[in-house]
């Protein structure tokens, strides 16, 4: 019910992600209904009543205590299952990184996203560079790595829909990655509060079939380097 | 002890005597007006802070508009709002409200003491917490508007990028002098506790509200230190021109981060402690029935202040630290879930077999504990570092974190209100208004919070100033509406508690020493306590929960009742 | 419940524990140094770790004046033997050597002090302010947090010193011995401080 709410997936990491999540749901769901099925039960059950007192008890003995503390050991069993699943999709989204198809370079900066295709050589400073404003084009079903930096306070770059977000220190060049399964205008915006327009600073993700992606590029980004789409075969034989 | 304590308390009475206007009321050392004073000034804090989140949630939900009774707004005004709205809340009503007023009220009246142990200290630091209230509100006339950096106030933004330059400034000015004021408190209330109980009063006497009074002083006292240093760097920075935070300048913006979190996080439980004292300190009266595993809630507290202090890193998943320490932290972070759940498990059990009366402060413990449950489990989805991926800086976490703080700090802050009220003022509170400001306070919190969590779930970003600037999101704009209707009427529905607050000092029945038929120490005394407390000193000779003892006379044994109930009788099982 | 349980939590005697003996004023100060001991911890943790992440400063670090900070350790270790002698003069009752003592104390500390000041003045002319680098900026926040530290610390002594002279002790044996706890948890922090800038 909860998951309905998600905007659809469109990454490879994020169906880890969303069923962390649902992994979540399902371990939290029951205790969270016991515990506050219990507060009303009780609160009904045991109000005040004439002729019936309250019972003695401190809690203190061991075997009382149990009660409380067998569900808290419960309660941590569960919490390493969902360490377990958590960090699996963690290592893949952040911290494993497949071989890119496309490197982009992005530029953070009060209060725009600036995206640059590297140029003949590879570099994003030589000839033949190609920036978009905003717009950040990748092609379908191919591995995408971004080379994040800010050039003034710290922003974050998020895509709700690919289950994305990273911030962006300035002084460092961060690297992230994905793959994106489905072709569309997706919304990228900084969640990081960077300053008075901060909610401006939006920009789109625009997820190209392959045949769409090469016309593109001819169009727009003649210069691509073969390093930089040498692997049109390899995507598609993934 | 005893001999002494008779001595300074002989001369503290004769003292009080002669004491004029303002050495009562306004320079006092009395710990009780001190916290009064606390309380006074955390609740008046609480308008100020109502009043940004009416602002801030009208502009979301209606940008167009003009808020009314301010106008429109610029987004750095909207930026200004939500930092001060959150440092507010935090510092300047959860921390006097639950360590400055009910702390100081509590402790010495509790441990059957006649004053704080530093009683001068304690008046210092209400003045220094005041002026640092003045500070801060008066940065919000400063040139360039308040801080509007958020209250993480992360660098660069806050150090050399901000458009609030006097505003900034000044909020560095007013948390530390904050800080100041909570570590001299925090001080004081750790050598009280250890130092003026009175005969009889063993640490596993104590009741739990001193427990988790100290308990939060003592991961104050541990936490802040670091913040303050990077304070005072985050100071040299805007003032003199160097670079800690200053990449340009060989500066890591991530080591404020750091420094901020290793403080912000344990700090949300220096507020949340002292409200589970509160609230565990008044169920077992209404359930008339002790509270359950008093020492396996200690331990766990214990074990609680212990584990956040290495947690703070699951504010900074997605930060650019390093990505390999994520796990570990995540794994710190959900283990917390241990020592809390084990809390909450112990005060549902403690409702079990009781014989529950459901006056105001009870309700609100009954409310608070419900409403925190819904903040303990969706910390869950936050403390793992892959779905915090989605969730991090979204509505869900800004619901999140008000299911947690505002069921202790309000819900909590409440219950003691009403419960301790006849004890500051000698007169008690209306009850049919207190149900009707509870039940009030109860839906429209709901309403206001659950749908900023389908909002985050949605995707929604959190600081931002129209988040129907934003065409994926356009379609969750009801629920800002929603939320903002709530808020409104959560606003509103104050009104019952000022009303019964100010009419009940004069029209309130006369409450006499023990209108709950309660077993701490404080209610052994006259209404309101003389300066100086007790008459004689005390002796404890029983833990505090001592409700429904079989075989004793009445279903409470005060903690200075000798009387052992007989020997042999077992207890009786609830059917 | 069993009854055994019972009768031991049921009006047990009054135990002691382990703080009833200490003083207030002394259970306080600890305290207070513990959350002194955070401040400096935090800004001496971030220097440390700044200076690994640039390579140790070892050129910037060639620039401050360790024959100075030197004399200025030997100062402040001098300055807490003779707080200590202050201490033991007062369980002697002994005011007059408690006020000699502790005027020797506040003029270490204000030797220090100008010590200090020279250093920063010799730093100033030759252009290293806190604004040339990184190591510098630490440098003068550490040092500069300590001097107002030890300023603290002579005003305090310098009143305890006036109130020792006029032949009084009444009232005032406590706080000398927590006066003496800070002046050596300042000395102490100095200890760190001065391998940390001046000998690495």
């Amino acid at each position: 019910m909860l998951m309905s709410w998600l905007p659809q997936n469109v990454s490879t990491f994020g169906t880890d992600i969303d069923s962390t999540l649902r992994l979540i749901i399902f371990i939290v769901g029951p205790w969270f209904i016991l515990a506050e099925g219990l507060i009303l039960y009780f609160a009904i059950r045991y109000r005040k009543r004439p002729g019936k007192p309250a019972v003695h008890v401190r809690g203190e003995t061991f075997r009382q205590a149990a009660w409380v503390l067998i569900p808290g050991v419960i309660v941590m069993l569960l919490d390493f299952s969902i360490d377990n699943a958590s960090g699996r999709a963690w290592d893949e989204a952040k911290i494993e990184s497949p071989a890119p198809a496309l490197n982009v370079q992005v530029t953070a900066e009060r209060f725009a996203w600036i995206f640059t295709y590297p140029g003949h050589t590879g570099a994003f400073d030589g000839k033949g560079t190609y920036w978009s404003m905003g717009k950040l084009y990748v092609p379908v079903n191919q591995v995408v790595r971004l080379n994040m930096r800010s050039m003034d306070v710290i922003h974050s770059f998020a895509v709700p829909n690919l289950r994305m977000r990273q911030d962006i220190v300035p002084g460092r060049t961060i690297t992230a990655w994905f793959e994106a399964t489905r072709p569309g205008n997706y919304g990228i915006q900084c969640t990081e509060l960077c300053g008075f327009d901060h909610y401006k600073m939006q920009g789109t993700l625009v997820v190209l079939s392959a045949d769409d992606f090469a016309k593109w590029r001819q169009k727009h980004w003649p210069s691509a380097p073969a390093i930089a789409i040498n692997s049109d075969a390899e995507g598609a034989n993934k | 002890m005893s001999q002494a304590a008779v001595i300074s308390h002989a001369a503290y009475a004769e003292h009080a005597e002669a004491l004029g206007f303002w050495r009562k009321y306004v320079f006092s050392t009395d710990h009780k007006t001190i916290g009064k004073q606390y309380l006074g000034i955390s609740l008046f804090m609480a308008i100020a802070g109502g009043f940004t989140a009416y602002a801030i949630r009208w502009q979301l939900a209606w940008p167009a508009a003009g808020i009314p009774g301010l106008g429109a707004i610029t987004p750095h005004a909207y930026n200004s709002l939500v930092t001060m709205h959150g440092s507010i809340m935090v510092f300047w009503v959860a921390m006097p409200m639950l360590l400055g007023a009910f702390g100081n009220f509590c402790i010495p009246l509790m441990l059957g003491a006649d004053d704080m142990a530093f009683p001068r200290l304690n008046m210092l630091s209400v003045w220094i917490f005041f002026t640092s209230a003045l500070v801060l509100l008066a940065s919000f006339v400063a040139p360039g508007g308040a801080a509007a950096s958020g209250w993480t106030a992360y660098t660069p933004l806050s150090d050399t990028w901000t458009s609030a330059v006097w505003g900034q400034t000044m909020w560095l000015f007013a948390v530390a002098l904050e800080f100041a004021s909570f570590l001299i408190g925090g001080i004081n209330f750790l050598t009280t506790a250890f130092t003026r109980r009175c005969a009889g009063m063993t640490l596993w006497r104590m009741p739990l509200l001193v427990w988790d009074e100290i308990a939060a002083s003592v991961l104050f006292l541990l936490s802040v230190g670091p913040l303050v240093a990077g304070a005072v760097m985050l100071l040299m920075d805007r003032l003199l021109g160097t670079g800690f935070y200053d990449p340009s300048k060989g500066g890591d913006p991530l080591l404020w981060e750091h420094l901020f979190w290793f403080f912000g996080h344990p700090e949300v439980y220096v507020v949340a402690l002292p409200g589970f004292g509160i609230m565990l300190e008044i169920m077992p009266v209404f359930a008339r029935k002790p509270i359950f595993g008093y020492r396996t809630i200690i331990y766990s507290t214990i074990v609680a202040v212990g584990l956040s202090l290495i947690v703070w890193a699951h504010h900074m998943f997605v930060s650019g630290m390093d990505p390999r320490l994520a796990t570990p932290f995540s794994v710190t972070t959900i283990l917390i879930s241990v020592p809390f759940a084990i809390i909450v498990f112990a005060m549902i059990a403690t409702l079990w077999g009781g014989s529950l009366i459901f006056d105001t402060p009870m309700l609100f413990v009954i409310g608070g504990l419900a409403s925190f449950i819904v903040g303990g489990v969706t910390g869950i989805f936050l403390g793992s570092a892959a779905s915090d991926i989605y969730l991090h800086g979204t509505y869900f976490v800004v619901a999140h974190f008000h299911y947690t703080l505002f069921p202790v700090t309000f819900f909590g802050g409440y219950a003691g209100i009403y419960y301790w009220y006849p004890k500051m003022f000698g007169r008690m509170m209306d009850e049919r208004l207190g149900k009707l400001h509870f039940w009030l306070t109860f839906v429209f919190f709901q309403a206001t919070f659950i749908p900023l969590f389908l909002a985050g779930i949605g995707g929604t970003p959190r600081r931002v100033f129209m988040p129907s600037a934003y065409p994926s999101f356009a379609s969750l704009q009801p629920l800002q509406v929603m939320a903002t209707v709530a808020t409104i009427g959560l606003i509103a529905s104050q009104i019952p508690l000022v009303v019964n607050f100010f009419s009940s000092m004069f029209r309130g029945a006369l409450a006499g020493r023990n209108p709950w038929r309660a077993n701490t120490l404080e209610w052994t005394v006259d209404s309101p306590p003389p300066h100086g407390n007790f008459p004689d000193p005390p002796v404890a000779r029983r833990w505090p929960y001592d409700y429904s003892v079989p075989g004793a006379a009445s279903d409470w044994l005060p903690q200075v009742a000798e009387t052992n109930p007989p020997a042999g009788i077992k207890v009786q099982r609830a059917s | 419940m069993s009854d055994a349980t019972m009768d031991r939590t049921f009006a047990e005697p009054a135990e002691a524990d382990a703080f009833s003996g200490i003083p207030p004023g002394k259970l306080g100060m600890w305290w207070f140094l513990a959350s002194e001991i955070m401040i400096f911890g935090g800004l001496i943790a971030c220097f440390i770790l700044f200076r690994a992440a640039h390579g140790g400063w070892r050129a910037e670090s060639a620039d401050v004046h360790w024959r100075i900070g030197a004399f200025n350790t030997l100062v402040l270790l001098t300055s807490s033997l003779t707080m200590v002698l202050a201490w033991e003069a007062v369980k002697t009752n002994r005011p007059e050597r408690v006020g000699r003592f502790l005027g020797l104390t506040v003029v270490l500390g204000l030797t220090f002090l100008g010590v200090k000041g020279y250093e920063y003045s010799r730093e100033f002319g030759a252009g290293f302010t806190p604004f040339s680098g990184l190591f510098w900026a630490f440098y003068f926040t550490m040092t500069g947090l300590h001097a107002l530290h030890v300023f603290a610390g002579i005003v305090v002594n310098s009143i305890l010193w006036t109130r020792a002279a006029r032949g009084r002790l009444e009232g005032i044996q406590h706080r000398i011995e927590y006066a003496g706890l800070y002046w050596h948890f300042v000395d102490v922090v100095w200890i760190f401080l001065f391998p940390l800038i001046y000998l690495s």
